[in-house]
């Protein structure tokens, strides 16, 4: 009887650390949340009135104090496109490399230790990076190609991390069981291996090409134009694009109302935003689809 | 060091023992093993200089303690070990005459001809069909005549075409642990294989899956050479025509199972067979 009095008293001690515990961690997630809730929130209902199916297919006018965002929002699409061309082959054929063949030596560990600090650099150096090799050294000019390339380059270390991340997270014994059934190293990774990392590495992809499509400072001096009255034609030629539109239009024009302002955010959100939600829905379905 | 079965005991097949000269010399040897010895990185001599001759169409077992080389012998065998830390390899495994560690040898074809099922059943992520055409489409089988045909073969032998027949769709995982594990055979039937290599295989199933597990080799020994690694002493006995005792990478003693557990020749042995061990 007594024992188990006491323990129900000290049970009862225990249980409010807990719940205190509990009380605290659900304070700091809501204190991280709440400022991402407000900031979309208060975008959204300043810059949603100006959407309209104009805004989104005419061509900036009156200096840009009018009009639409047409020229900025195809560029930001070819640079997203063309940054995924490079960067995805490119990207996953290093992490396979990596986490499949790669022996695990001195060599190996540099590689990677060097992704992770690329991962790190700030992207105004990409930018500088990109104007010295693209723009100026092989002379493809302020260019599509030249900011998707240096897109694509900021963009592949979460590719390959990423991508190396879910190809390790495949269970071992797959492969093994493969190889025993006469598998060669190759089939093993393209029937097995690869499917099950797919979702892995998609979530990866779409979260690199994410950050690609809202950065400003890579595209600076590599492709971005301050206004182009018309649409880009070829890859060498230089485009407007939306974190670049919205820049020039918050802080260089006079006079801009901050309705269009607000509506180029809620886009270039919007567009980030997407992305980051169909990376979410692969990843949940593929977890409840996973068979290990 | 190798005791040799006598020539008088009541042969375990028919008409195998008749012939057998001395010194495990069996009309019929699939596999011989000639001065195997193999070592791993971290530095462990995991087998020493092995001499052992594995006869064609009976079930021999490897037993032993814990990590006495049996698991590496297997893995020998079919060559997976290539993808473990192996720093010295010596010695020969000939299969019908053949030496499997050759250099030049095709790797691809020996794991073909010499399947594994392993301790833990892994079923590969996809449905029960596909698990067992696997390995016939990495061989470059396309006839879906082949395919209908191994599976349904590939099962009954394993025990499990009844309980699975009308699910053949269905994801692998879906099955029971002792289901996976004659899913696990029957994918290595389906290759037509020639020697079988079985590393604890009953290690995480039921007294009524284990039966299933080992009438079922009981059946198949006499198209294949069996070898199995057992979990447990019992086991050995119940299914082993022929016995192997390792101890610490040494083979203490070989002969046929109806001798080797009753009238062990070797005193380690009868301990272990006993109990009396470690
Ligand atoms: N991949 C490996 N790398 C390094 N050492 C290994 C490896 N596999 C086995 N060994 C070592 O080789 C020795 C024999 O191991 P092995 O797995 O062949 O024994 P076993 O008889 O199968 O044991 P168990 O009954 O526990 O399965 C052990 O000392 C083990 O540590
Ligand atoms: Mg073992």
């Amino acid at each position: 009887m007594d024992k188990t009095l006491k323990l129900g008293t000290s049970s009862t001690a225990k249980r409010r650390v807990q719940r205190l515990g509990y009380g605290l961690m659900t304070l700091a997630a809501l204190v991280t949340v709440l400022p991402i809730v407000l900031i979309v929130v208060h975008i959204y209902s300043q810059g949603l009135p100006a959407i309209s199916w104009e805004f989104l297919t005419a061509f900036p006018s009156d200096g840009m104090r009018a009009g639409g965002i047409l020229p900025a929002l195809v560029g930001t699409i070819w640079l997203t496109i063309g940054t995924a061309i490079v960067s995805v082959p490119l990207g996953i054929g290093a992490a396979v490399y990596l986490a499949e063949y790669a022996a695990d030596n001195r060599w190996t560990r540099a590689i990677r230790i060097a992704i992770i600090n690329l991962a790190g650099i700030p992207s105004v150096v990409y930018g500088l990076f990109g104007l010295g090799l693209f723009v100026l050294f092989l002379q493809f000019g302020t260019s599509i190609i030249a900011g998707s390339l240096t897109l694509a380059i900021m963009t592949l270390p979460v590719i390959i991390s990423t991508t190396e991340e879910a190809l390790r997270a495949v269970p071992n014994s797959f492969r093994v069981v493969s190889i025993s059934l006469g598998g060669t190293q190759w089939q093993t990774i393209r029937r097995i291996v690869l499917p099950q990392a797919l979702p892995g590495m998609l979530t990866g992809v779409i979260l690199g090409l994410e950050r690609a499509a809202g950065e400003t400072a890579p595209i600076l001096f590599t492709v971005a134009a301050f206004f182009l009255p018309r649409l880009p034609s070829s890859i060498f030629d230089s485009t407007m694009a939306l974190p670049y539109h919205l820049f020039v239009i918050s802080t260089q024009v006079p006079g801009m109302p901050v309705k269009i302002q607000y509506g180029t955010a809620v886009v270039l959100l919007s567009f980030v935003l997407g992305m980051n939600i169909i990376a979410t829905i692969i990843r949940s379905r593929a977890r409840a689809r996973r068979q290990w | 060091m190798t005791t040799a079965a006598s020539p008088n005991t009541p042969a375990a097949g028919p008409g195998q023992m008749e012939s057998q000269a001395p010194n495990d010399q069996f009309e019929d040897t699939k596999i011989r093993i000639q001065g195997l010895s193999v070592g791993y990185s971290d530095g462990t001599e995991s087998l020493q200089d092995i001499s052992l001759d594995i006869p064609a169409n009976q079930i021999t077992v490897l037993f032993g303690p814990s990590g006495g080389g049996k698991s590496t012998l297997l893995r020998t065998i079919n060559r997976l070990n290539d993808l473990a830390d192996v720093v010295s390899l010596e010695g020969r495994v000939l299969i019908d005459g053949v030496d499997v560690l050759d250099p030049k040898l095709d790797v691809i074809e020996l794991r073909r001809r010499v399947g594994m099922v392993f301790a833990r059943p892994v079923v590969l992520p996809m449905s029960i069909r596909q698990n067992l055409t696997y390995g016939l489409e990495l061989s470059g089988e396309k006839d879906p005549g082949q395919f209908e045909e191994a599976v349904e073969r590939s099962l009954k032998a394993s025990a499990l075409w009844e309980e699975v027949y009308d699910r053949l769709d269905d994801p692998a995982v879906s099955l029971s642990g002792g289901q996976q594990q004659r899913l696990c055979l029957a994918r290595v039937l389906a290759l037509e294989p020639d020697v079988i290599l079985l590393d604890e295989p009953t290690s995480g199933l039921d007294p009524i899956s284990t039966g299933k597990v080992e009438s079922s080799l009981q059946k198949l020994k006499q198209e294949y050479t069996i070898v199995l690694v057992p979990h447990s002493v019992q086991q050995a006995a119940r299914v082993a025509d022929y016995a192997a005792f390792f101890l610490n990478g040494q083979l203490v003693e070989f002969g046929m199972g109806k001798e080797l557990f009753v009238h062990p020749q070797d005193s380690r042995t009868e301990d272990y067979i006993e109990g009396r061990f470690g």
